[in-house]
């Protein structure tokens, strides 16, 4: 499941209808990973441009993935501006035993962090600037120079 | 004609160009100043399939789109 939600995400209501979609599935562990803005740099919060065909299919690849360890992956994020202490991510990964969620939602995150195609930007002084500094190229990036 | 799309924080308008591979591609926007800063940092997808080298034919209604460093989270 991949959930894509204009501005700040409902953490606690999210949270609560995966639980509530997966509490007789037969999975022992159910851990979510939530990225929440923090106050620093004088931003007053951070925007999101997301290109939704490639993330679908980079996110359907990770859940074959999942499905070869028996577990799942559910996430959702923002599009547009998410301010100071709302979140704007939530990855959660069910498994039948917590290691195997445990170890998947470290790798899912990294790779999200480096391939999936959403740009962020600072919100700051009534502007709006790419986070160039700290955004990571596409692995095979660079053909077309 | 191939669309030639720039996503993200690349502040171009699409293009429509008739062009039969990616290294005609990659010829034009060399030439584009806007695009220096770009080009060597930008992921290359056609038809929304990310791809690794120039060596891809294109044909009328493809569409190609420039991806630049991400940052989801």
């Amino acid at each position: 499941m991949l959930e894509l939600h204009d501005g700040g995400l409902d953490v606690p209501e999210i949270l609560k209808s995966w639980y509530i979609q997966e509490e007789k599935s037969n999975y022992g562990a159910y851990i979510p990973f939530i990225g929440t803005i923090r106050d620093e740099d004088g931003i007053d919060g951070l925007s999101f441009d997301v290109y939704e065909p490639i993330l679908e299919s980079w996110f359907k690849a990770w859940q074959v993935k999942a499905k070869e360890k028996g577990a799942i992956i559910k996430m959702a994020h923002s599009k547009g501006d998410v301010m100071l202490h709302e979140s704007s991510y939530i990855a959660a990964v069910f498994s039948p035993k917590r290691r195997v969620a445990l170890e998947f939602i470290d790798e899912f995150v990294e790779d999200f962090k480096a391939s999936a195609p959403i740009w962020k930007y600072d919100l700051k002084n009534q502007e709006r600037i790419y986070a160039a500094d700290r955004s990571t190229a596409i692995k095979g990036s660079g053909i077309l120079s | 004609m191939v669309r030639v799309e720039f996503l993200g924080p690349i502040q171009k308008d699409a293009l429509e160009l008739d062009i039969a591979n990616l290294n005609e591609l990659a010829k034009i926007l060399q030439d584009d100043a806007e695009l220096t800063e770009w080009l060597s940092n930008s992921a290359v997808a056609v038809n929304d399939t990310l791809v690794a080298s120039l060596e891809c034919e294109l044909k009328d209604g493809d569409k190609v789109s420039l991806l630049p460093p991400v940052c989801g989270g």
